[in-house]
């Protein structure tokens, strides 16, 4: 889907990246039609919790 | 302390001091509270001293419901010990959190668990590289559930 409804990727440039590092591994794909941006999505894996949280390891 | 006491926590089986909550409808076989999980912008103040869900810096846009997604809870929290004196109670969502067919674009960078039946109390706070999304959809998917991936731990050492 794009916002402009369904279409034929042909007509569409697909540009992919990835982030890797220590806190994550995320994917995203974007599509656009000349300068416009018709599609993004994301998809973040987390590797490890942030840690300013604490809640979610705590040591006693 | 016991592995076994950590566990009961994550299931609300002591009470050490009063507190106010919604009924969980019986008061020896209480029901699971509901827990969802909400998206924020990258401006926002998300951290550990969030205390409650709000509206405030919680990312709009089309396809996206404020409050967020409904979190599938499957599986109950574990309790196990590594050793005479160390253990690890863990928790883990038992599906990826999927937003579909959002359009989000405003820079967002983290997502706020939250219990929505005990009045929106805040659970934890997970941040990652800043993302929008156009008429797509973002996918966070959960870690490992053991003791040392697990979404949610309380451990001894």
């Amino acid at each position: 889907m794009t916002t402009k409804g369904e279409m034929d990727d042909a007509l569409l440039d697909k540009r992919e990246g990835t982030i890797d590092n220590e806190d994550e591994y995320t994917t995203w794909v974007e599509y656009w039609l000349m300068d416009e941006l018709v599609h993004r999505s994301a998809h973040v894996t987390l590797k490890k919790m942030p840690t300013f949280a604490g809640a979610e390891m705590a040591i006693f | 302390m016991c592995t076994s006491f950590m566990g009961e926590l994550l299931v609300g089986a002591h009470q050490f001091g009063s507190v106010t909550l919604v009924s969980r409808t019986s008061l020896t076989a209480p029901t699971t509270d509901t827990f969802k999980a909400a998206l924020y912008l990258a401006s926002a103040t998300m951290n550990a001293g969030t205390t409650v869900y709000t509206t405030t810096g919680e990312v709009t846009g089309a396809g996206y419901t404020a409050g967020g997604i409904t979190v599938t809870n499957g599986t109950a929290p574990t309790a196990t010990n590594s050793s005479s004196t160390a253990g690890t109670a863990y928790w883990t969502p038992s599906a990826n959190f999927v937003y579909s067919g959002v359009t989000l674009t405003t820079a967002f960078d983290s997502v706020l668990i939250y219990n929505s039946t005990q009045g929106n109390k805040a659970v934890s706070v997970h941040t990652f590289g800043s993302q929008t999304i156009t008429s797509g959809t973002f996918t966070l998917t959960m870690p490992t559930n053991n003791t040392t991936s697990a979404l949610l731990r309380l451990a001894t050492t």
